[in-house]
């Protein structure tokens, strides 16, 4: 009897409590479709440039699933921008392979993929033209010994910073919600933009103080691997730490519980996770990139792998950077305006 | 001359009507009572009154100015029916934040601080964190607080509630002399209706509407009543 009158409580309180019984129904639902779009994406062919070297070479590499573009001349800068995968430069007989190297596993697959070719062409070829098969292989970014931790390391400060300044700047302003200090603070003679800047500044030293421990950390003795500088890395995690803070304090308004606030978890952090180049998004549809493309951490780890592993320098990032400040100037506006339901003015 | 003047005031939360044309006068130097049975609208009305609700129609004049008015809100001493307290700071790290919000210079921060921890008797215990206080201590601290700016206007929504009668006196002392020698008006809202009779002007609010107002003798006399107990028991339609 007394256990029945527990349970039909629970289950009054569970109905009664919307959001979470969305959340438990629906979260997981949307966690898994975005994991199937993901990861059942096309298997994209990799695409090579061939600089040189007669039709013949061209047809056995197309064979081997491979899509060539050939080219008369090339420089990187040029190749990059084609967005290649690599490119074989055929020049007296002799061959060079350019990776580009932004996934290792790519990379590798593709360097095994050109060889197989290679062999299947000298074994056709009558004539020999051939005879030495040599392959000097060349990286742009990294070398062979690049693991797949050197791409995510990047990602992964930037996931941390943005993680924890989010939680707990918006558990701190909720609670001065739920405690009633926040309508109390608006009862006295402080200005709604006095509020948000108090807060993004106050929370702000404590998440400039972690920004900092977390990328010396990573860089100085984990010893990830940095070719830009360390200034810009910095720069990056300040920026997306303020996108975090601001993003933070105002959902903090939309939860009226701690337990609440962490139900944004799956709602914001996770999905965000998925669209920051952890997992391969070359062959993920359009309309799912430009999801991608409305979250913040997209922009940070596409400016933080760009320093660190490809050593990008500070107008590679303006983009980027850029797309993080529009993010923290539209998310402190929303919390100035969210302000106005403690005060009318 | 009034302070407060409420006219024609109406306030909804989705589609609930909680204020239903108000009006109200609230003259300078006089402690106005605030009495009704809980939910029938006595804190929405004191939060319109602070500028921290919007009235959906009326108007609220405070000092001659229309609320919600920023420069208003220095004028006006406010004290939550709820603690709001930073309760992992100490007594006076909570008073010295709010102080700082009125802009006081260290000077008169100290001066007010001694004076208000004095009014509630909370001096020696300034330096213990709030988490560690009693009900009565919060609500003590809270109504310190409320005096730190000195403000002409005292709006205290259930001041004394939690608080033993010996302090209650001093508290009570303390009000009349502020009204007497200050000049402050000060509008508060009661259950306790001992209190009730102290004041020098009441009203009756029940379902969101205000249904007698006058001095507390007058009130009696309207509802042929001997004591306020009878008179709020009427007002809320009960056969005596």
């Amino acid at each position: 009897m007394r256990i029945i009158a527990l349970v039909n409580r629970i289950i009054q309180q569970m109905l009664r409590d919307k959001r979470t019984l969305a959340l438990l129904f629906l979260a997981p639902l949307l966690i898994l479709s975005l994991m199937y779009f993901i990861f059942h994406t096309e298997d994209s062919s990799p695409k090579l440039g061939v600089i040189g070297g007669d039709t013949k070479i061209v047809k056995t590499l197309e064979n081997a699933n491979i899509e060539v573009e050939k080219f008369n001349q090339l420089s990187q800068k040029e190749a990059l921008a084609e967005g290649l995968d690599g490119w074989l430069t055929i020049e007296n007989k002799q061959l060079s392979l350019t990776l580009q190297n932004d996934s290792p596993s790519k990379a590798k697959a593709l360097q095994m993929q050109v060889k197989q070719a290679l062999t299947t062409f000298q074994m056709n070829s009558i004539s020999s033209k051939i005879p030495d098969l040599g392959v000097t292989i060349n990286y742009v970014y990294g070398d062979e010994n690049t693991q797949l931790f050197d791409i995510i390391s990047p990602i992964l400060v930037g996931f941390f910073v943005f993680f924890f300044v989010f939680l707990i700047a918006g558990i701190a302003l909720l609670k001065e919600r739920t405690t009633g200090t926040l309508e109390r603070l608006l009862a006295t003679p402080i200005r709604r933009h006095e509020v948000v800047l108090g807060y993004l500044i106050g929370y702000g030293l404590f998440a400039v103080i972690q920004t900092s421990i977390v990328v010396l950390y990573a860089v100085k003795i984990l010893d990830i691997v940095l070719v830009g500088s360390i200034w810009y890395v910095l720069l990056i995690n300040l920026l997306l730490a303020l996108v975090a803070l601001s993003l933070g304090i105002l959902l903090s308004s939309f939860a009226s519980s701690e337990f609440q606030m962490v139900q944004f978890i799956p709602l914001v952090i996770i999905p965000q996770i998925f669209f920051t180049g952890l997992f391969p998004l070359d062959g993920m549809a359009d309309w799912l990139l430009s999801i991608g493309k409305i979250m913040p951490l997209y922009y940070a780890a596409d400016a933080l792998t760009g320093v660190m592993y490809k050593g990008f320098a500070f107008t590679d990032i303006l983009v980027d950077l850029g797309a993080l400040l529009l993010f923290s100037i539209l998310f402190i506006t929303l919390n100035f305006v969210a302000l106005k339901k403690y005060r009318a003015i | 001359m009034s302070s407060i003047q409420l006219t024609d005031v109406q306030k909804h939360f989705q589609k609930r009507s909680i204020i239903q044309n108000v009006s109200l006068s609230i003259d300078s130097g006089k402690i106005f009572g605030l009495i009704g049975p809980s939910g029938c609208g006595k804190t929405t009305l004191i939060k319109l009154i602070v500028g921290m609700l919007k009235a959906d129609a009326g108007q609220i004049e405070v000092f001659q100015q229309t609320v919600p008015n920023y420069n208003l809100l220095k004028r006006i001493g406010y004290m939550a029916q709820s603690d709001a307290l930073y309760s992992d700071l100490t007594g006076m790290e909570n008073m010295q934040f709010f102080a700082k919000l009125y802009s006081l210079n260290k000077a008169e921060r100290d001066k007010r601080i001694a004076y208000a921890a004095d009014i509630v008797q909370l001096t020696n215990e300034l330096s213990q964190k709030v988490q560690n206080y009693s009900g009565g201590m919060k609500r003590r601290l809270s109504l310190a607080i409320a005096l730190l700016q000195n403000p002409d206007i005292l709006i205290l929504d259930e001041p004394t509630v939690g608080i033993d009668p010996a302090l209650k006196l001093t508290i009570w002392q303390e009000l009349e002399r502020l009204k007497k020698i200050e000049k402050k008006t000060i509008l508060l809202t009661t259950h306790v209706m001992d209190e009730a009779e102290k004041c020098d002007e009441l009203a009756l609010m029940r379902v969101g509407k205000i249904i007698a107002t006058g001095t507390p003798t007058t009130l009696k006399a309207l509802y042929s009543a001997d004591t306020f107990d009878e008179v709020f028991l009427r007002a809320g339609g009960a056969k005596i």
